[in-house]
Parts: structure tokens; C-alpha cells; sequence
């Protein structure tokens, strides 16, 4: 009898395998085709090209490869320390204390996160520049200048992982340590920063992350002076023509984004914190000081570039004007660019959508795989999740070394393709950050009522998950589609120079003299932050799912 | 299956149920029991937590799957049919009602899976809402009902799509003493009125007493 039940459920699971393994063909195939394989070949290259380790060495040994590690490593730890400095006091600012216009300020504080890298560049030079608002500070092509620009970007990161975990905890917690006879710095030292400890060293690690691959930040602000990994690979690739150098400093690159990778994940497991029913308290008056003085300086930060770069793009001979607006719609001069921006604009749309559809279809097949944990799915998961260890222009590298021959019959040399293909695999993993977690958070025994009522499977997976994830699937499709306009450093290798998309435009502008080149990149960059900021509005407002503390 | 009960036309028959969980060694949470339920009764089950008497009631509806022995409605043979084609409804610990549909939508789900339709489902739905003392409270999203409210919801549900047999888990032990007391009066008014055949899981002695019509203790994975 036993036997009997155990060769059924036996053959049953080696079906049920079959089956996973037959789902799990299509994306596999897609991250093979255009992710491991064209990323593993770069960094063969840079290992094993004619056998000679000794010259990826000597690349190694070269001083412009060392000034590029360092300049990474230093800028990203001064950009972490930065992000915390500022970001902490809002955390606590927002996190802790409830009063009028914190849903907004939160807002506020956190967009820069949705912005496009590029648009930041954008801003921050339009800041800094030499004709800059304040570009008498002498912070043109400075290292200063892009720390501040990595914080700008990132202390949005600290508020909403720090601030999030802050809110959550439970008041009572702090409390009950005060009745123990803590005094109020004792508690927060004893109980309230124990607490958060996992989420600080967490957003440490993925800012620490983001501050790595900063491409176009670098590119843009560093000009000639300040270069990292990422744009040293860029210049190599597009000047030089040195692609085995490119690919031992991508190499490097994966090397240090993998160890940050790691040792974010390792800080995200420990945060296991209960959310709280309980209430934030408005501040007291006393306290009202404090939020506003935490606030203070984040918000300064956020508001200079952003407020320069509306300047800027505003800014005509002898005043202010539409003027560049309106040459967003005629052919800049001189063969700065084959189009018009707002070509390059439809392009981008078009693009992106093409991209958030390729990256919709993978991220629902990986995740209707792993979101019942398994050792394959959890192999699969790391797959798909691993464009997000290598930077984007790593991926853009690989594409473009590697698809530049037919590959098992289908030829995408040069095609419009490899960009919304390249936008797909970065969006990936973030897409599926969103939707595994919420796929996971779906009570298990949901399902079983439901089969108790005489659901049949599909129709548990229609009403039950499709049901419960459809607000979460809009927001992460919308999400894509959001970094798929923004994305730059995949786009740069990729994106054809007489198709360029609304991104690669802007970089070029900028990188063009003249006040008119300069004045409708900051017009462009307008334009871009705008579209992205309404269509992450949009997501934020579908993810937030009904009933889901049930 | 022994031959006195396959001559009942029908009821519930559990034979050397077996059920264990993977692990090193693998975990035997129900140990070889049999038991017979006849129509229209409600058979508690009373027990410590970790007896194994959740295991079993999830072998008997469908949700976790035996290693041994055999599940029987009368004479059709249930141990391999999945959860959906029993016939057989659940109420959960903690109710778990659909976070996204309102209460009438929870309780119109069963029905819409039998394929009943809208007219009959909105007239049983008004019954089943009058049945539990819940009147008027369709629209409302189960986010905003009290525990009791939500656990009335529960058996509301469960009872729509007329399941032969009923099984509770735990269905009370989320509320509080007093309401715990005086909603097990009404369950079991409810489960006489419907004529439902129910096995009841609990550790609550009391509880076990007020709505069951027979206990069986459990203890270790077996019945004593």
C-alpha cells in the first residue's frame, strides 16, 4: 500500500519536473541567448584571449586602470556615506513621526530615485557647468560633483528602505524599553537601532551598488578628468578600439558589483520586521524643528540641480524662453544629431514598450516558476536576477561584441532589436524584485479555500494569484517600462547613431559645445524626467494592492 | 475498505490513515487512524496542538496528501481526487476570506465554481448572510469585520456550495473567550439547520462539547 502511494507520487513529480522544466525552456533560452552568453564571452575574452593571461595583467597593470578602480571604489564609498548623512535624519523625519504633507514630501524626496541617470547628469551639470547657476563654485568635472550627484540620487534609496523599516517598527517597542528605565537615547541606542541595523546595512549596500553604476553620471560630469570602470570600458570600446582592454575592466567591474551584490542580499535576509498597526504621532513641537532641520538639507540637494536644470533649459540669449522647447521638434544643425528629439522621443516610447513587453513575458514565466521556493527555481531566480550583478554596460558590451555575427541563424547585427532586447534584461531583474516578493506574500491556505469550494487549478490561478497580483503585474510592467526610456548605459552600445533614443540624444548634446546644443539637451532631459516621473506615478499607484494584511 | 461500511449508502469512512512529513527522519504526524462519520453528525476531534489532528482533517479534504490508507464517501473511493472534486467544504482557523472580493463575492465563490448563476447565487447569498446573523453586510470589505464577523463569513462560504461534509480547523480559536463561548452555540445551530455532516478540530474541550455530537480525543497521531 505504501509502495503503491509512493511510486504514484514519485511519477507524479517527475512529471510535475517535466512540466518546470519545460515552462522554464523560454526564458532560459532568452537569458542564454542574450545575457549569459553574450556577458560570458566578454569576460572570457578579457581572461582567456589567446591564451595570455599575462596581457589581461598587464591591462590591470596599467595606471589607467588603477586611477579607474580607485576613482569607482572612492566615489562610491564617499557617495554611500553621503546618501546615509542625508538620508538618515529624513528617514527618521518621515518614518517616525506623522503631520501634514509627509505623503508628499516622501514623494518628493523620493523621486529621484525614478529619475534617469542621464536626466541627473543633465541637472547637475546644468548646475555645475561652467555657465551653471553655480558655476562659480568651480565643481565642473570634479569628483565633488559627482558625489553630490550620487547622493542626490541615492538618499532617496535610504528613505525608503530606512524610513519604511522605521515606520514599520512597532512603537511599542522603544516604549517598552522606556518603562524598563531607558531613557530615550538608550532606547533608540538599545532597541530602536538594533532594529534597523538590517535595513541600514542593506541600503548601505545597494546604494553602494547604484553608486558603481553611475555610468552616465561619470560620463557626463566627469568629462576628460574623472573616469571609473564603466566609462574607461566606454572610451576604450568607442576611442581606443581596445575591446580585450574593455573586457578585463568588465570583468572588474562584475567582480566589485558582484561583492557589493552579495553583500546586500546577506543584509536583506536578516530584515525580518513585523509591520506595525500601530500609529505615528504627530511631533511635538520641539520635534517639529528636528523634522524640518533633518529635512533640510535633502531638500536643498533635490531642489538645486532640478530647479537649474528648468533654468538652464529656459535659459536664451539675453533671457528666458521656449526657445529650446521648440527646437525639440526641428533637426539640430551641423549633424549634431541625424534627427529630430522628438523623433528620437518616439523612438524611445516605442522602444520601451517593445522592451516592458519582452521583459513582462520572462518576468511572468521566471516568476510563476520560483515563487514556490524550490533548489531549481531558486537556481533560475539567480539567473534571471543576475543583470542586475553585472552593470548595463557590461550587458550593452556583450551585446555588442557578440551579436555582431549571426547567432543560431537569427542575424541581429546592428539591429533596432539588440535595444529594446538590452532595455528587456536590465528591467528584468527589477521587475522581478517587484512581483516575486508579492507572488511569495500570497497566503498559501487562500488557495486551498478556494479548492475546498470547488475551484479546479486554473481557475485557483485566475481568481486567486492573477487576482491578488494583477495591481502588482500593471505597476511592475509600468516600472519597466519606465527604466527601459531611462536606461543609458546598456542603450549607449547598442542604439544605432541614426536611431538614437531620447537618452543617447541627450548624452550627445551634451557633449557637444555650444549654448544651443547644451540648452536643448537640458529641453530633452525636461522631457524625459517628465514622461518617466508621470509613468512611475502611474506604477506607485496600481502597486498599491487592496486587502493585502489578510 | 472493511463491509459494514461500504453497506451505508454514505458518510465519511477514514481507513489507516497515514500521514507523514519530509524531513530526517520524516515526520509521522498521523499514524494508521480509521473513523467513520454518519450523515448529519458532527464528529470533534480534541487534542493538544501537534497531534496530528490538523493533518488528518487536511488528508480528509484534500489538501495534504496521504502516505497510506484510504478516504471514502459511501462508496466512492476520495484519497486521490483532487481537493475540488470532493464535495467536501473547509473553514480555516483564520478564515481566510479572499482579500479582494467583499463579503457576498466571498461567499458567492463556491457557487460561481458550480456554475450557478447570478440570480440564484444573489437570493442564497441574501440566505447564508440572514443564516449567520449578517445581514445587509454583503458589500462590505472583509478588511473592515470584526474577527467574529469574518469567521461567520467563513461558515457562510463554506456553506454555500453545500459540501456532504463540513470540516472546521480551529474555526474559533482566533476569538475571544466570550464570543468563542456563544458563537459555538450558533455554529452548531447552523450546522443542525443545514443538516451539514461536520468534523470539527479544536483543543478546546468546552468547544469539542457544545457543537460536536461525538469526540474523539487525539493524541501522538492517533485516536484514543
Amino acid at each position: 500500500m505504501t509502495s503503491r502511494a509512493a511510486t504514484v507520487r514519485t511519477r507524479r513529480s517527475a512529471l510535475s519536473l517535466l512540466r518546470w522544466w519545460a515552462v522554464a525552456a523560454a526564458p532560459l533560452v532568452f537569458l542564454g541567448l542574450f545575457f549569459l552568453f553574450p556577458v560570458g564571452s566578454v569576460l572570457a575574452r578579457g581572461l582567456l584571449e589567446d591564451a595570455d593571461a599575462g596581457a589581461a595583467l598587464a591591462v590591470l597593470a596599467e595606471p589607467r586602470t588603477r586611477s579607474a578602480i580607485a576613482t569607482t571604489l572612492g566615489l562610491a564609498l564617499a557617495g554611500t556615506l553621503g546618501s546615509l548623512a542625508l538620508g538618515l535624519p529624513a528617514a527618521w523625519a518621515l518614518g517616525r513621526f506623522a503631520w501634514r504633507g509627509r505623503a508628499l514630501m516622501r514623494a518628493a524626496l523620493t523621486t529621484p530615485f525614478v529619475l534617469p541617470t542621464i536626466v541627473v547628469a543633465a541637472a547637475f551639470s546644468a548646475l555645475f557647468s561652467r555657465s551653471g547657476v553655480l558655476g562659480s563654485w568651480g565643481l565642473d568635472q570634479t569628483p565633488a560633483a559627482i558625489v553630490l550627484a550620487l547622493v542626490f540620487f541615492n538618499v532617496s534609496v535610504v528613505v525608503r528602505i530606512v524610513g519604511g523599516a522605521w515606520e514599520s517598527l512597532p512603537p511599542g517597542r522603544a516604549l517598552a524599553a522606556r518603562t524598563l528605565g531607558a531613557s530615550r537615547a538608550r532606547a533608540f541606542a538599545e532597541v530602536t537601532l538594533p532594529s534597523l541595523a538590517p535595513a541600514l546595512a542593506s541600503a548601505a549596500a545597494v546604494v553602494f551598488l547604484f553608486c558603481t553604476t553611475s555610468f552616465a553620471l561619470v560620463l557626463i560630469l566627469g568629462g576628460s578628468r574623472v573616469n571609473t570602470i564603466e566609462t574607461e570600458i566606454y572610451i576604450q570600446v568607442n576611442q581606443f578600439l581596445d575591446l580585450r582592454a574593455a573586457s578585463v575592466l568588465a570583468l572588474v567591474q562584475v567582480v566589485i558589483v558582484a561583492a557589493a551584490l552579495a553583500i546586500s542580499a546577506r543584509a536583506g535576509r536578516a530584515r525580518g520586521l513585523t509591520s506595525s498597526v500601530g500609529r505615528l504621532r504627530a511631533p511635538r513641537p520641539l520635534e517639529r524643528w528636528g523634522v524640518a532641520g533633518a529635512l533640510l538639507p535633502a531638500v536643498l540637494l533635490l531642489l538645486a540641480p532640478l530647479t537649474a536644470l528648468v533654468e538652464r533649459s529656459l535659459r536664451v540669449s539675453g533671457g528666458h524662453g521656449f526657445a529650446h522647447y521648440a527646437a525639440l521638434f526641428t533637426t539640430p544643425e551641423r549633424g549634431v544629431l541625424p534627427v529630430a528629439v522628438w523623433q528620437a522621443a518616439v523612438n524611445s516610447l516605442v522602444t520601451a514598450a517593445v522592451a516592458m513587453l519582452i521583459a513582462g513575458v520572462v518576468a511572468l514565466f521566471v516568476m510563476s516558476l520560483i515563487a514556490r521556493r524550490s533548489r531549481r527555481g531558486a537556481l533560475l531566480e539567480a539567473i534571471a536576477m543576475l543583470p542586475l550583478g553585472v552593470s548595463a554596460v557590461v550587458v550593452g558590451l556583450g551585446l555588442l561584441l557578440t551579436l555582431n555575427r549571426s547567432v543560431l541563424g537569427i542575424d541581429l547585427r546592428a539591429s533596432w532589436w539588440l535595444v529594446p532586447i538590452a532595455q528587456a534584461i536590465v528591467a528584468l531583474p527589477l521587475m522581478l524584485r517587484m512581483l516575486v516578493p508579492a507572488a511569495r506574500a500570497i497566503e498559501p491556505r487562500l488557495r486551498d479555500a478556494a479548492a475546498t469550494l470547488g475551484a479546479p487549478p486554473w481557475r485557483v490561478a485566475l481568481h486567486v494569484d492573477a487576482a491578488l497580483l494583477r495591481p502588482t503585474a500593471a505597476a511592475s510592467l509600468a516600472f519597466a517600462f519606465a527604466i527601459a526610456l531611462g536606461e543609458f548605459g546598456a542603450t549607449a552600445f547598442v542604439a544605432r547613431p541614426d536611431r538614437p533614443t531620447l537618452t543617447t540624444a541627450i548624452a550627445r548634446l551634451l557633449s557637444r559645445p555650444g549654448p544651443e546644443n547644451v540648452g536643448l539637451a537640458f529641453a530633452a532631459s525636461v522631457m524625459l524626467a517628465l514622461i518617466v516621473a508621470s509613468v512611475m506615478l502611474i506604477s506607485e499607484r496600481w502597486r498599491r494592492f487592496e486587502g493585502s494584511g489578510l | 475498505m472493511s463491509p459494514t461500511a461500504a453497506q451505508h449508502s454514505d458518510g465519511l469512512t477514514v481507513a489507516d490513515l497515514v500521514v507523514t512529513y519530509p524531513g530526517r527522519p520524516p515526520v509521522e504526524a498521523v499514524r494508521g487512524v480509521s473513523l467513520t462519520i454518519a450523515p448529519g453528525e458532527t464528529v470533534a476531534l480534541l487534542g493538544p496542538s501537534g497531534c496530528g489532528k490538523s493533518s488528518l482533517l487536511g488528508a480528509v479534504v484534500g489538501t495534504i496528501a496521504p502516505a497510506a490508507g484510504n478516504i471514502t464517501w459511501g462508496d466512492e473511493e476520495l484519497t486521490r481526487t483532487p481537493v475540488h472534486r470532493r464535495g467536501f467544504g473547509m473553514v480555516f482557523q483564520d478564515g481566510q476570506l479572499f482579500p479582494h472580493m467583499d463579503v457576498a463575492r466571498n461567499i458567492a465563490f463556491g457557487l460561481r465554481m458550480a456554475g450557478v448563476d447570478r440570480d440564484e447565487r444573489d437570493r442564497h447569498v441574501k440566505e447564508l448572510l440572514a443564516l449567520v446573523g449578517l445581514e445587509g453586510l454583503g458589500a462590505r470589505a472583509v478588511g473592515e469585520l470584526s474577527g467574529g464577523q469574518r469567521q461567520r463569513v467563513a461558515l457562510a462560504r463554506s456553506l454555500a456550495p453545500r459540501p456532504r461534509l463540513l470540516a472546521l480547523d480551529e474555526p474559533l480559536s482566533s476569538l475571544d473567550a466570550e464570543l468563542r463561548r456563544r458563537l459555538a452555540v450558533e455554529v452548531r445551530e447552523i450546522l443542525r439547520a443545514a443538516g451539514t455532516t461536520a468534523l470539527l478540530v479544536t483543543h478546546d474541550p468546552a468547544e469539542a462539547e457544545t457543537m460536536a455530537t461525538r469526540v474523539r480525543r487525539m493524541a501522538d497521531g492517533k485516536l484514543i
